[in-house]
């Protein structure tokens, strides 16, 4: 058993050195790819949308496709949740 | 549950009701500062988490019945779609409240840094009011429910899991 | 090595997450460890916008003139959500095993029984 175990926990220390490996891959922290749609968003978020938090204004104007699918998933969440616990609640 | 001791029953009498004003102050400016529906409503469900951890489950069905908080989800989000389906003349989520000047939200805004005005935003700001009302009543829903589920399960004994 | 802290530590919160899901033996300590592999996810998605010297996208009272990219940040609100959800109904479904099976040890909830 405790041979087993001690295999387990190598096996996750290598998926660890892989993973870590894998960070010489990124870009330097600090320095974005290609940042063309979020200048355009910076630039134009107050003079379009009359908003001064450019967050907000992406997420419900420029992608409000988006939030609507997740205000879907979360009113679903809640509706599975009500089927899951109806039998003996009441009220 | 059973109601906690007096020391916690006070402090949350005194204190519960900041974290009302702070969460529906976060929901209201979600076009001018950090935050938003989801954020604002989240913190907003943490009073009705609270009311039903310190003063027990009992606390709670005499204030708000569910079916009202189901009637409120259901409205919160209607009304985004609907605010969508408004701006329809040109696309689907058109923002056409924005520097048009009317009285609903309808300022333009400097361009720069410059102090936020409330009056700007257009559908922005009434998103973020109708997503906030479905996040809490759907919070407070998911969490009375569970909370109530503890009556229908039978107690068989669960103690002390180290692993 | 040590300009890249971030992503070192969005690692080690990835390895803590599955190693509650593969080691431990309880239900609810499973649901926990996907919560925490989430976590680390959505932190990796805040973490790959940031640009140097870049205060927050927000104009109000804004003190800096470079902003961070606003676009991560705003997919990691629906996915903090959506993690949510998924959270609430895993939580349901181990109350739902608990009254039928009457254990959450999975090492004794070991056939499918009708």
């Amino acid at each position: 058993m405790r041979v087993s175990r001690a295999f387990q926990l190598l096996s996750l220390f290598l998926l660890g050195g892989l993973m870590l490996a894998g960070l010489g891959g990124l870009r330097p922290f600090g320095e974005p790819a290609d940042s063309r749609m979020d200048d355009y968003f910076i630039a134009h978020a107050q003079a379009e949308r009359a908003t001064n938090n450019v967050v907000t204004s992406i997420v419900f104007d420029y992608r409000g496709f988006d939030t609507l699918g997740e205000a879907a998933v979360l009113f679903t969440a809640v509706c599975s949740v009500l089927a899951l616990f109806r039998g003996g609640v009441r009220g | 549950m059973k109601p906690m001791s007096v020391v916690v029953r006070s402090v949350f009498c005194v204190f519960g009701w900041f974290v009302l004003v702070f969460g529906a102050y976060v929901i209201v400016h979600g076009h001018l500062t950090p935050g938003g529906g989801f954020q604002g409503g989240a913190v907003f469900a943490t009073f009705f988490a609270a009311l039903m951890a310190s003063l027990g489950e009992g606390a709670f069905g005499e204030s708000v019945s569910s079916r009202f908080l189901s009637t409120v989800e259901s409205l919160g989000l209607l009304l985004f779609w609907l605010l969508g389906l408004l701006g329809m003349g040109r696309t689907f989520f058109h923002n056409f409240l924005a520097g048009s000047g009317s009285i609903l939200f309808g300022g333009s805004v400097p361009v720069g840094p410059n102090e936020g005005a409330l009056a700007t935003g257009g559908t922005v700001a009434l998103m973020n009011l109708s997503v906030g009302m479905e996040v809490v009543a759907g919070l407070t829903l998911i969490t009375v429910y569970m909370a109530l589920a503890r009556l229908v399960v039978p107690d068989g004994g669960e103690r002390g899991h180290d692993r | 090595m040590t300009g890249s802290m971030p992503y070192v530590a969005v690692a080690v919160l990835f390895l803590c997450g599955l190693y509650m899901v593969l080691f431990e033996h309880n239900l609810f300590k499973i649901a926990l460890g996907i919560t925490v592999m989430e976590a680390s996810a959505n932190l990796f998605l805040v973490v790959l916008g940031y640009r140097s010297g870049g205060g927050i996208p927000v104009y109000t009272l804004a003190s800096r003139e470079a902003m961070v990219l606003p676009t991560p940040q705003a997919l990691t609100l629906t996915a903090i959500v959506i993690g949510l959800a998924t959270t609430a109904l895993l939580l349901s479904l181990v109350v739902w095993a608990y009254r039928h099976y009457g254990t959450l040890d999975i090492q004794q909830i070991r056939r499918l029984r009708g």
